[in-house]
């Protein structure tokens, strides 16, 4: 009688924010969206990944420590590789510790210890974390996804991210952009009409987007960006304060030293938080016994940071161009990301859109808890709401001259479609060679490359008489599909993709194959939180039981024998071992028994005294 | 589902458009079509719906554009529109396009005295281009009244016109930073 009712039909969609330097995991309870702390109880889960000198992978808050005690063997900030190439890093490997190995190609390998992994298999543990909180907290398997992605990230990145859910073993439903997520948790929908611009700086990326608003519908008008301007970037200007400071200090260049600057990073970042709050904060940083202290006034940190904040307004404004609205027509603005909540910044956006921000909601949090909302939409659970993004960068092909021809243009809503006709340009020629790029530049050499389709075995014929019709869509995920059909036979026509970036589906296969070895265990996970979910059902119904009069009427063996197997369940709970468990929730059932036959039959006769013959 | 635009939003092939109707279709249709709502049913049905949504935006950033309509509605009734008779001069402007070529020469070099000029330039063919505009927004009114053949003829005609003074427009912004 008190076994609860249990339904693992019931498959929940949970919201995934896969940020640069936190991520975070949350789900529709009934109708509210909830974040879902880890086991240490902390929303954030740090984007830190290490792996232990045994082998094993620590995610997380604990992976913290490890930064400063083995920064050889543990990686931050991975979502700056995502989808990119060793060339379009070089920048980074200036300031961030990334050890990329020397067998990189399309695809960047960075090393941890002995091992290398690429940053989709680096984020999977991040997701794979995630996950494990989420079944934990709710007794029960997740195994679907939405994952939030910059607004601004072109498709190799979120094709990246896409790799990273699926090695994780997440179905990833939809990929949706950061800022949007945010409008949506703001729950603006009640608001009937209006424009909203979301300003979204976070630990590595800025992103700005603006949405109309009209009867549930979110209509992304336009949105630009930087993927690689955000806090990281604050804190590396304070930290190479820092470093020269010591070097002048204490005769020390330290910036070589990945545990040292790790340690100062850590002050500065502390610093750099001070400062939201109050007028000064001192970096402290205590090293081989000898000890540091700089303070920084808010005044020398704004005029050091003001040239960041600056490089967003050229966004903002470009983004306010292309949506054809003036700062005067934007009724509302959210911001997003730990960042918004420098003064600076926000006096900035408040100028710039002359109108208070928004920051009710925590910034760390609003973005998981959109994706959230946005699982509720897929899983039918959010009625009325519905998101039309748009593709942040033009899509374009490869044509004479090397110029890049521009198919669907930037800020198109998404699904977007194109169709082009290709034909041969000599005689008997079997293959055709398309190059697609994304980018706003003409030429394609300062576009960025997507990748390479050929389209094979073409009937031999004369030069020009041959004609494929090539569709090029993009999905509501921002990711481009091909399609080749022969316009003559009608029939699908074969070809090769040669992504540019990114991970080949062999490659893509060979991931998931891996992450499949830890799935056992992730499956254990599962069963065993189930279990505890329901003994803590039970156990808490046998408490109330025991408060009751039913309780008075058992025989001392009776209580002897219930109290005994309340311990031994209790016992079984500490344990990892959901056969345990269950097997002491029998028991402790079997206990009941007698106790719940008395409850029934006091119910009925109290019943019986209160009805009036 | 239809492939045509018109037909799609259950529209006349009209070149006026009543945009706040065309916005609710949108809506509408959106609401109908989206992968979002399609996300727990069966394979086909997703792709249904990612084929009709596709479909769907494109028809509404077309339609929506009056030049982008225009050019559509004379494909969809047989007219070729390649880049024929955008690059050759009309011969009214022979003169305007000769005065801007030498001017962006001058600029080239480093004279920025041309300045100016060029500025009138771009006003000029603004006006122009407002001008043709309205025409164009004659015209559509007369296609709409009996659906003729040489309206479109004449539509083609002011299309190609405009096109060529939209990219001497763009000429007269070269930033100076040559």
């Amino acid at each position: 009688m008190f076994q609860i009712e249990f339904d693992s039909s019931d498959d929940k969609v949970v919201g995934i924010d896969l940020g640069t330097t936190n991520s975070l995991i949350a789900y529709m309870d009934l109708s509210r969206p909830a974040i879902i702390p880890g086991e240490d109880g902390d929303k954030l889960v740090p984007s830190i990944v290490s792996l232990s000198e045994s082998g094993e992978i620590i995610v997380g808050n604990p992976a913290r420590q490890e930064l400063i005690d083995h920064p050889d063997r543990t990686i931050y900030s991975v979502k700056r590789l995502m989808g990119r190439g060793v060339a379009d890093v070089q920048d980074e490997l200036k300031l961030f510790p990334f050890r990329i190995a020397d067998d990189s190609d399309s695809v960047i390998r960075v090393r941890l210890g002995e091992r290398t992994f690429t940053p989709p298999e680096i984020s999977a543990f991040v997701l794979r974390q995630l996950k494990k909180n989420a079944e934990a907290a709710l007794g029960q398997p997740v195994s679907k996804a939405v994952i939030t992605v910059p607004a601004y990230f072109s498709d190799a990145q979120r094709q990246a991210t896409r790799d990273a859910g699926r090695i994780a073993g997440l179905d990833v439903l939809r990929l949706v952009n950061e800022p949007t997520a945010a409008a949506l948790a703001y729950g603006l929908d009640k608001r009937k009409e209006g424009v909203i611009a979301v300003y979204d700086l976070g630990g590595g990326t800025f992103d700005i987007s603006i949405l109309r608003l009209n009867d549930g519908i979110f209509e992304v008008l336009a949105t630009n960006g930087d993927t690689h301007l955000g806090g990281d970037d604050i804190d590396n200007l304070l930290l190479r304060i820092a470093l020269e400071d010591l070097q002048s200090e204490w005769g020390e260049d330290l910036s070589t030293s990945g545990e040292a600057v790790q340690t100062l990073r850590k002050g500065v970042i502390a610093a750099k938080e001070a400062l939201s709050f109050s007028q000064t904060a001192t970096i402290a940083f205590e090293w081989k016994g000898k000890s540091y202290a700089r303070e920084i006034t808010r005044e020398l940190f704004e005029g050091l940071i003001r040239n960041i904040v600056d490089r967003t307004l050229g966004p903002c404004r470009n983004c306010m161009q292309d949506a054809a609205v003036t700062p005067e027509q934007i009724d509302e603005v959210v911001m997003v990301g730990g960042s918004t909540r420098i003064p600076l910044v926000r006096s900035a956006v408040e100028v710039l859109f002359r109108a208070r921000p928004h920051t009710e909601l925590n910034p760390d949090e609003v973005v998981a808890l959109g994706a959230a909302v946005q699982a509720g939409i897929l899983a039918g659970t959010v009625e009325n709401q519905l998101l039309l993004d748009v593709t942040p960068l033009s899509l374009g092909i490869e044509i004479y001259g090397g110029i890049a021809s521009k198919i669907i243009h930037r800020n198109s809503t998404i699904p977007a479609s194109a169709s082009e006709i290709f034909t041969t340009g000599i005689d008997g020629q079997t293959n055709v060679l398309i190059h697609v790029v994304q980018g706003e530049r003409e030429m394609v050499k300062d576009c960025r490359s997507l990748a390479r389709f050929d389209l094979k075995n073409i009937a031999p014929m004369p030069a020009g008489f041959a004609r494929i019709e090539v569709r090029f869509l993009i999905d509501a995920n921002g990711i481009l599909n091909v399609t080749a059909r022969d316009g003559r036979t009608g029939k699908e026509q074969s070809m090769d993709v040669k992504p540019t970036y990114g991970l080949t589906d062999e490659q893509l296969e060979a991931a998931i194959q891996e992450s499949i070895d830890h799935a056992e265990d992730d499956l254990k996970n599962v069963q065993v939180a189930q279990a505890r979910v329901d003994a803590d059902a039970i156990l808490h119904a046998t408490e109330k039981a025991k408060r009751s009069e039913a309780y008075t009427d058992l025989d001392p063996q009776e209580k002897v024998a219930l109290e005994d197997a309340i311990r031994q369940l209790q016992t079984a709970y500490q344990i990892d071992d959901h056969h345990l468990i269950r097997e002491k929730l029998d028991l402790l059932n079997e206990a009941t028994h007698h106790l719940a036959e008395n409850m029934m039959n006091s119910a009925v006769s109290s019943a019986l005294k209160g009805t009036k013959v | 589902m239809s492939r045509d635009y018109f037909e799609f939003f259950e529209l006349p092939r009209n070149l006026t458009v009543d945009f706040a109707d065309l916005e609710r279709r949108f809506h509408a249709l959106s609401r109908k079509w989206h992968p979002d709502l399609f996300a727990r049913k069966s394979q086909p049905e997703r792709e249904e719906s990612l084929e009709a949504s596709a479909i769907l935006n494109d028809a509404y950033r077309t339609l929506r554009d009056p030049v982008k309509r225009a050019l559509y509605l004379l494909k969809l009734e047989g007219f070729e529109i390649g880049e024929q008779g955008s690059k050759d001069v009309p011969p009214e402007l022979l003169e305007e396009v000769f005065e801007l070529n030498m001017a962006l020469e001058e600029l080239r070099r480093g004279d920025d005295s041309a300045l100016p000029q060029l500025e009138d330039a771009r006003h000029r063919f603004e006006g122009m281009r407002e001008e043709l505009d309205a025409e164009l927004s004659q015209k559509f009114t007369a296609w709409d009244a009996a659906h003729t053949q040489p309206t479109l003829n004449e539509i083609r005609a002011l299309l190609n016109r405009r096109k060529y003074v939209t990219n001497l427009i763009a000429q007269t912004n070269v930033p100076n930073r040559v």
